[in-house]
């Protein structure tokens, strides 16, 4: 029980290392079904330490016996169970969803893809779960690394943009490694429970204020937040769909996961707030990135680089209110986070089903047709496409509900208008492609046995395999809206206490 | 005049540093050479390790190994091992982003037949988006589906 | 103040649910259209009788109520069945029965494409309007407030052509940025006061916000709502969203969604702002301001109008704002008679609907100048529009009568007397744009074709799936003239609301 925290992750990179032994070649199954057995592994324990942490308490785990100040910490706490849990159940869903098409799109590379993809998973899982800022470096790093091979994959460009990517990435940890550098120098330890007691107690000085700059810049490079996103259009939409799939959803929110426990745990947030004004930086620099990710993303006829500009809104969102810094606002954030992991995921696989079964994701090519022969992946489409408008009873509402609860508690007008704007702006995009998909986009007169004929003919929807995946995640939108109060109190709230 | 020199030469390790830093960060950005980007990437990297490792220097200290003839209590006699140790680790890190960056590089070579940036962009801007987009290499008897073509 | 007494039921619930439960069934019995009518009538029956069953308790003065589950920290998923949500799900329902009969005449006369996507939207928006009626909070109103927008989308652009799916988009932008901004101004008054709980007489008090921010906040509400009850400048959707079949237009755009936005107005003056507060404040003076307008406004356009169902959709900007004047007078009798409007407008201007789209399937003709004599050909249907037009003129012997005089004598006592003018003259407008059509109808000869006969002859009454519900709502139109609280009680619950709101007896 309590050796859950270093399992999690440790289960996944063992995974990641027998999944590369094995054939090259496009028969070879195993691969795919030790990444499964990891995930599925991980995602129970995540569940076990997610029902012991909120009964009887976090879980301290200290790697090799050594005590904190000397050893490398690892916490489990409802938070971060819940975190570990959403990433490894997105991915081992993803996975699942994937495989038709990473046999198509990766060819005989498959060992080496499925054992990036644990090492991406298991080195998110590791940041979620670890209490030293090294190591969270390490675990960022093994998890920047296997997403730069990931997205290497697909098509010509994919090579070109996982490079550029991998140069700003390997910029931003290494801000983010001299940040830690100039705290280490000022404060002196690297545990981040001890470094939140000691913080307070140093007078501030510029060192620590330079710390708090260059980790927030090194991590907004990795968290695509505006106008450091640079890398992320081009690499969602070159690299292979299954890739994009595993990787978009849940990279850049655990990269905004650290920029909050950054925020909120290891500075004192009044002293980002007040002392340097950092929070009202970073949430402009959300509010920018909204606009601009939706504007952008309104102007694409490419469906996957449509959804990778609307990832930067998203991100804009949690940093918008991270950038709140009250409690309300930081709920939001999280709730976000949450909230566009699953959406994103389910939204990148209904444009890989687009894929599979048309040959292409050109929006401006869709047509009602589209839905005649895959229904459920457009009515997929449809809740996936209401939540990220933020229609209630979707999780996208109720994360806009207390980013806006957030705005107001504030006064943050401005920031209140960006959100009802930018919800207007996803609406234009959205509608735009189920519009496509639902009406007949040339208006012409019926046919009376266009139809019938068409469905006779055409019912073309996606295997099995490829579809459930796409519904649950479809389904879980609803879930978690409904849910979402109860996650708030049992997950969040302890964090952020409000009332 | 005096005080600036002293300054800076109190720090002059430090001052190499940031040069090294500046050098790496130009490399990374404005070289046209995919490669030279790498090096520039290399020396910033370094430059990160070095920044750790003189922070953690004392003069007339020794290396952070138990002698039994020097005092363990006394701090001024051993280097802080900690920055030394994460600085493995780092360089552990630093050599497999190398390793994926150089894997990548010959990927775009076998790809374009040219690291340079500027031709690169002239090669990726010229196929149209669009046939860009909705076709896939690996995929060509799934992608000629009627329904695709026809709109 | 007096809250309600509230006790457990799940009536409400199941009431709501109803009809979205019909939607697969709906759906799944798409290729065999009795089933799936007989599907649609069977839920549009059990969903009134489910509202019936919760109108004696509403007259006691107790709601039934089901809080579902916490929707978000602190709000509560909640339904609660109080009388004036019962009153609205009364018309909402009791009125679905007749629309799916017409419906079923319409459609199938017209033999419509898509009749299953049509019947499953229809069904989905019945459960959104109940949901809006029985909302014990704002956030849960304002889920099915946005649901509905998405379930009678496809309803406006059904016909799937350019200008329907023009109109869409509009609808889509109008209806979604007014939610939108009724968000922020909810969350707003859950940072102010805590709570969103619909109480009578208002959950602001005096001094909760700034008295400009209380001002901003009416106007993000009165956007929010005033969207779907069309106050100008905001009601350029509804014509436009005459696309769509003419069951719809009736139904949802006469009744259910213009209403739920109507209900809305009264909602957020009553039972948020609170009479007190929109009255220190001079909310109210905003509302008049805004109402007033529309209604003459609505008037003026229509008499410009050709096109039956663009004429009749001016009309119901103008009614609509009929319910929000009442609101804004902020009297007892004010009230009433709002309340009082949200009813008898609905029998009466589904009633002309119904006759538009008969007129419509049957001859296939929509324009006015083309109804010349038609009055002899289909004489139940154009009856039943005389007595629709004279009811929304406000004269006696039809219900429209009954509202407008509480309007009138509201205004009388609130000494707002640009609004008693307001409401005058719009009862002789109504009756410019309304008796012309009478007339020519009756009192024209018909065009004559090429061998002399008339081009009515031979021409008989649309389908009895048709005629017999406009019929029955004509029919209604005149009975509550004469039984306003006959057989549903509506006056006495508008009465009780109203004492509920005001807070303390009535002077009547």
């Amino acid at each position: 029980m309590n050796h859950i925290p270093v399992l999690i992750p440790m289960v996944l990179l063992l995974a990641s290392m027998f999944a590369v032994f094995g054939k090259r070649s496009q028969e070879n199954y195993l691969p795919f079904l030790v990444a499964l057995a990891g995930m599925g592994l991980s995602a129970v324990l995540s569940i076990i330490g997610m029902v012991h942490s909120v009964t009887e308490g976090p879980i301290h785990y200290h790697l090799g016996g050594w005590q904190p100040p000397m050893g490398i910490e690892l916490i489990l706490d409802p938070l971060s169970a819940f975190f570990c849990l959403m990433i490894t159940l997105v991915a081992a869903v993803v996975l699942l969803h994937g495989e038709e098409r990473v046999r198509i799109e990766v060819g005989d590379r498959i060992p080496a893809y499925y054992s990036s993809a644990l090492m991406l998973v298991g080195g998110l899982t590791g940041i979620v779960l670890t209490g030293d800022l090294f190591n969270l470096y390490v675990f960022l790093e093994i998890s920047s690394l296997a997403s730069y091979a990931l997205l290497a994959t697909g098509r010509k460009p994919a090579a070109v943009s996982a490079f550029r990517y991998l140069i700003l990435g390997t910029i931003g940890a290494s801000l983010y490694l001299l940040g830690i550098g100039f705290l280490f120098m000022e404060v002196g330890s690297l545990n981040m429970t001890e470094l939140a007691v000691m913080i307070p107690e140093v007078p501030v000085t510029a060192g620590i204020a330079a710390a708090a700059v260059l980790m927030v810049v090194g991590i907004g490079l990795k968290m695509a937040l505006f106008p450091l996103h640079g890398w992320l259009p081009d690499a969602y939409t070159f690299a292979s769909s299954p890739a994009t799939t595993l990787v978009a959803p849940i990279g850049t929110k655990v990269a905004a996961y650290v920029l909050i426990r950054i925020f909120l745990f290891l500075f004192a947030i009044d002293f980002m707030k007040e002392g340097i004004q950092l929070t009202t930086i970073v949430g402009w620099m959300g509010a920018a990135g909204v606009v601009w990710g939706s504007v952008m993303a309104i102007t694409q006829r490419d469906m996957k680089r449509m959804l990778a500009y609307s990832s930067v809104a998203q991100v804009g969102y949690i940093a918008l209110g991270i950038g709140l810094a009250n409690p309300l606002g930081l709920i939001g954030a999280v709730l976000h986070a949450f909230a566009h992991c699953f959406m994103k995921a389910c939204l990148f696989m209904v444009q890989t089903n687009f894929l599979h079964r048309l040959g292409h994701y050109d929006i401006f090519r869709l047509d009602h047709r589209t839905r005649v022969a895959m229904p459920w992946t457009c009515a997929a489409l449809a809740v996936a496409s209401l939540s990220m408008i933020g229609l209630p009873p979707t999780i996208g509402f109720f994360s806009k509900w207390y980013l806006l609860l957030g705005c107001i508690e504030e006064g943050a007008w401005v920031f209140l208008a960006v959100l009802l704007l930018s919800t207007l702006l996803n609406a234009v995009y959205f509608f735009r492609v189920l519009e496509k998909v639902y009406l007949r986009s040339d208006g012409e007169a019926y046919d009376d046995h266009d139809e019938e004929a068409d469905q006779a003919t055409s019912s073309r929807e996606v295997s099995a395999a490829m579809l459930y995946p796409t519904l649950v995640l479809a389904g879980s939108l609803l879930v978690l809206g409904f849910a979402n109060a109860w996650i708030v109190t049992h997950f969040l709230q302890p964090m952020f206490p409000v009332w | 005049m005096s005080d600036l020199l002293e300054y800076v030469q109190d720090r002059y390790a430090y001052w190499a540093i940031v040069l090294l830093m500046i050098i790496g960060l130009y490399g990374m950005l404005f070289k046209n050479n995919l490669h030279k980007k790498v090096v520039g990437m290399i020396i910033f990297q370094n430059s990160m390790i070095l920044l750790f490792v003189t922070a953690a220097f004392k003069w007339d200290a020794t290396v952070p190994v138990r002698d039994p003839e020097i005092d363990v209590q006394v701090v001024e006699n051993y280097l802080n091992p900690l920055p030394h140790t994460l600085m493995l680790t780092a360089i552990v890190v630093g050599v497999a982003i190398v390793g994926v960056a150089f894997a990548l590089l010959i990927k775009i070579y076998d790809n374009y037949g040219t690291i340079e940036e500027d031709e690169l962009l002239n090669k990726l801007e010229s196929p149209s988006p669009e046939d860009d987009g909705d076709c896939d290499t690996n995929d060509t008897q799934r992608s000629s589906s009627p329904k695709g073509g026809s709109a | 103040m007096s809250a309600y007494e509230t006790y457990f039921s799940t009536v409400p619930f199941w009431a709501m649910i109803v009809s979205a439960v019909a939607v697969p069934l709906i759906l799944a019995f798409g290729r065999k259209p009795n089933l799936r009518e007989a599907v649609t009538l069977i839920a549009a029956v059990i969903k009134f009788v489910l509202v019936l069953t919760l109108l004696p308790d509403a007259l006691a003065g107790r709601a039934g109520e089901w809080v579902l589950f916490e929707i978000a920290e602190g709000i509560d998923f909640s339904l609660r069945a109080d009388p004036f949500g019962v009153f609205f799900a009364l018309i909402a329902s009791g009125l679905w029965i007749l629309t799916s009969c017409y419906s079923i005449g319409y459609m199938r006369g017209h033999a419509e494409k898509k009749q299953t996507r049509y019947f499953a939207s229809f069904a989905l928006s019945l459960s959104a309007t109940i949901g809006i009626a029985f909302s014990a909070n704002l956030l849960t109103f304002i889920v099915f407030y946005e649901l509905l927008t998405l379930a009678t989308y496809p309803l406006v652009v059904h016909s799937e052509s350019k200008k329907a799916i023009a109109a869409g988009r509009q609808y889509l932008a109008y209806a979604l940025s007014a939610g939108l901004l009724m968000v922020a101004g909810m969350a707003w008054v859950y940072m102010a006061t805590g709570t969103l709980e619909f109480t009578p007489g208002g959950i602001l008090e005096e001094g909760m916000v700034s008295a400009s921010g209380m001002k901003f906040l009416f106007v993000l509400f009165l956007i929010g709502v005033g969207v779907k009850s069309g106050i100008m400048p905001l009601h350029s959707w509804l014509p436009n969203a005459m696309v769509a079949p003419t069951p719809v237009s009736a139904l949802l755009h006469a009744v259910a969604v213009v209403k739920s936005g109507a209900f809305g107005v009264v909602r957020v003056v009553g039972f948020v702002f609170g009479p007190e507060v929109m009255a220190t404040y001079g909310l109210n003076i905003i509302l008049a301001v805004a109402s007033g307008t529309t209604i003459i406004l609505a008037s003026l356009i229509a008499l410009q109008q050709t096109n039956l169902k663009r004429r009749l959709a001016y009309s119901t900007v103008g009614h609509l704002s009929y319910i929000a004047l009442g609101a804004s007078l902020l009297t007892a009798e004010g009230f009433i008679g709002g309340m009082m409007h949200i009813s008898t407008h609905a029998t009466m201007k589904i009633t002309l609907f119904f006759c538009a789209g008969a007129i419509f399937v049957h001859t296939h003709k929509s324009d006015i100048r083309e109804l010349d004599g038609i009055g002899r050909a289909m004489p139940w249907t154009l009856g039943a529009f005389t007595i629709g037009s004279l009811g929304l003129v406000g004269l006696p012997p039809v219900n429209g009568f009954i509202s407008k005089w509480f309007l009138v004598s509201g205004g009388i006592e609130a000494q707002m007397w640009p609004l008693v003018v307001v409401l005058l003259l719009s009862g002789l407008l109504n009756a410019a744009y309304f008796f012309p059509i009478v007339h020519r109808a009756f009192f024209r000869e018909g065009e004559k074709r090429a061998d002399g006969r008339s081009v009515w002859e031979g021409v008989g009454e649309a389908s009895p799936w048709m005629v017999v519900p406009l019929t029955l709502t004509g029919a209604m139109s005149v009975f509550f003239c004469f039984f306003p609280d006959l057989p549903l009680r509506f006056f006495t619950i508008a009465t009780r609301v109203t004492q509920d709101i005001m807070g303390g007896g009535l002077p009547l």
